[in-house]
């Protein structure tokens, strides 16, 4: 490696890293004030804990979040082996631009558009209608990671299975789907962690007494800096961190 | 044989569940929004007017049709301030693209070449942040770009000035909160595409007498296209409709498409006119979807 691409990346990724270093490190400042280091302390950590409604805004997300992933994992890996594995039908384009239209589609139009639905329908906001939106717009990111894997798989153990008298149902439930469980999974915990992240969307969908820890965050926020916003922050660094490596991990499962 | 009749039952059964919640939360959701963009504002509760009625038979028909109106369009169209908003949007997020395959190309390239061993490692790198909470990311550079800020805290100290600069809630704010959000998806493309340039070619421009910039010009370059493409296109795209970069960082007079269509949908209310400006956003995101639709799908291929 010469000088200069290593230059590029140490700068690159210094660039990526620098703003979530420096939220990490003030949220152990024992100063309130940016440019002022008081010392080390946990005491944001304290007052994080002892912030009720930002502890049942967590639980909200993480509730929303459990849904929201459990139904786009199912719809995502069916839509995947549909795509993938019975791939000629009529209306495809059309499947493929409603499995894939979410990902592209700007977040204040899935807000909107679903709120405007809820409330034409007469469904109540909650906690549903936001699994509901969020469930729509993470099918498409489970069916990349499942088609993506689904492309690698010798499909020749399938064909095998039905060979030797095995029914398509059978050969997916005894050989597509195991094979394809890791893909699976990551793809359960990319759609968790994009509910969990997820600010705009809910924000248009929920209803009075459902507000989840982006909605609060961002409330919080918008009046400026607050160090027990860094603290909750450094908290979800971590809990992503700790999600990312899990699911790199699973997929690199993929080649053993 | 009933393997291939069985085959298609199967086939039926696995793309029904898709089919039908993405038509009710996707499709339907969207034909709804832009009925409603079509109607006029009231005052009651849902504010606005009229909805189809389902119950009207033919009546309600003719009447859906007769109702429908394009004023909210024409609102659009001729008011300044959507105008702006309109091309505020294609301006930062066509700069913000500029800078981020200017940055992301060296970024790419040096992973691209750095050590087998280490690649994955460093992909992973980038990859951690852009899941890590969007909105915490935006928060952070809050504390950095304050008049009070960690920034102007450092230049301060070094002499370089001697008034603090005012960085937050300006245009360089949120460019800079674009190119840093963004990063990411410009890159891991740039680098899917590199990774599998063959290195025989950089060598045999190198043993005719090319230097590495002229190497990096006539052979990376013109080959790293499709991936510059994907990463334009995956940038581009949902930051014209971005909605948390400019309201946290951006200044009042910041207008983007995603952040009027917000406030006329919860400060004014004017939800027939919110739906309006979703149409014409959908109709602005439309055009580089269709555009950069291969290679969006070669890019998801290689992730």
């Amino acid at each position: 490696m010469s000088g200069v691409t290593r230059a590029a990346l140490v700068l690159g990724l210094g660039f990526l890293y620098a703003p979530i270093l420096v939220l990490v490190a003030y949220s152990f400042n024992a100063s309130s004030l940016v440019t002022v280091w008081g010392g080390f302390s946990t005491k944001w950590y304290a007052a994080l804990f002892a912030d009720a409604p930002l502890i049942a805004a967590a639980w909200v997300s993480l509730r929303v979040a459990l849904l929201a992933s459990v139904i786009a994992t199912a719809l995502g890996t069916l839509a995947a082996l549909a795509l993938e594995r019975h791939g000629r039908f009529r209306g495809r384009s059309l499947f493929t631009g409603l499995v894939y239209g979410p990902m592209v589609m700007p977040e204040v139009m899935i807000g909107l558009s679903l709120l405007l639905l809820f409330i034409g329908i007469g469904l109540d906001r909650g906690l549903l209608t936001i699994a509901i939106a969020h469930a729509t717009f993470c099918t498409g990111f489970v069916a990349v990671v499942v088609s993506a894997r689904l492309r690698g798989l010798d499909r020749s153990l399938e064909e095998a299975a039905a060979d030797l008298g095995a029914g398509p149902l059978r050969v997916l439930a005894t050989i597509t789907l195991p094979l394809l469980a890791p893909a699976i999974a990551a793809g359960a915990l990319l759609a968790f962690t994009l509910s969990l992240d997820d600010l705009v969307i809910a924000s248009f969908v929920s209803g009075p007494g459902a507000t989840t820890l982006p909605m609060r965050l961002y409330s919080q926020v918008r009046l400026g800096v607050n160090p027990e916003i860094n603290a909750a922050s450094t908290l979800l660094v971590a809990l992503v961190s700790v999600a990312v490596l899990g699911a790199s991990w699973l997929t690199a499962q993929r080649g053993e | 044989m009933g393997a291939p009749k069985q085959d298609r039952i199967v086939a039926r059964f696995l793309r029904l569940p898709p089919f039908v919640w993405l038509g009710l939360f996707f499709l339907l959701p969207f034909l709804v929004t832009l009925k409603i963009s079509l109607s006029e504002p009231a005052t009651a509760i849902p504010p606005y007017l009229p909805l189809l009625d389902w119950q009207g038979g033919l009546d309600g028909w003719s009447s859906f049709f007769e109702a429908l109106d394009f004023d909210n369009y024409l609102t659009l169209a001729r008011d300044d301030l959507y105008q702006a908003a309109i091309l505020g949007s294609l301006a930062y997020a066509g700069a913000a693209t500029v800078v981020l395959v200017t940055i992301g190309m060296p970024i790419a390239y040096a992973l691209a070449r750095a050590p087998r061993r280490w690649q994955p490692v460093m992909v992973a790198l980038v990859v951690v942040p852009f899941w890590t909470s969007f909105l915490i990311r935006i928060y952070a550079w809050i504390a950095i770009l304050k008049q009070e800020g960690l920034l102007n805290l450092i230049l301060f100290k070094l002499g370089i000035i001697t008034h603090p600069l005012v960085i937050l809630n300006t245009d360089a704010a949120v460019m800079i909160g674009l190119v840093y959000a963004y990063l990411p998806f410009m890159v891991l493309p740039l680098y899917a595409v590199m990774n599998r340039l063959d290195p025989t070619l950089r060598e045999a421009a190198a043993d005719l007498g090319a230097g590495p910039v002229r190497v990096f010009w006539s052979v990376t370059l013109p080959l790293s296209l499709p991936g510059i493409a994907a990463g334009a296109g995956l940038c581009f795209i949902p930051m014209v409709g971005e909605f948390v970069i400019p309201d946290l960082l951006g200044g009042s007079e910041t207008l983007m498409l995603g952040r009027v269509l917000w406030s006329e949908f919860f400060s004014n209310r004017d939800w027939p006119l919110a739906a309006a400006v979703a149409v014409v956003l959908l109709a602005i995101v439309i055009g580089p979807v269709v555009l950069f639709r291969d290679s969006l799908r070669a890019d998801g291929e290689g992730a």
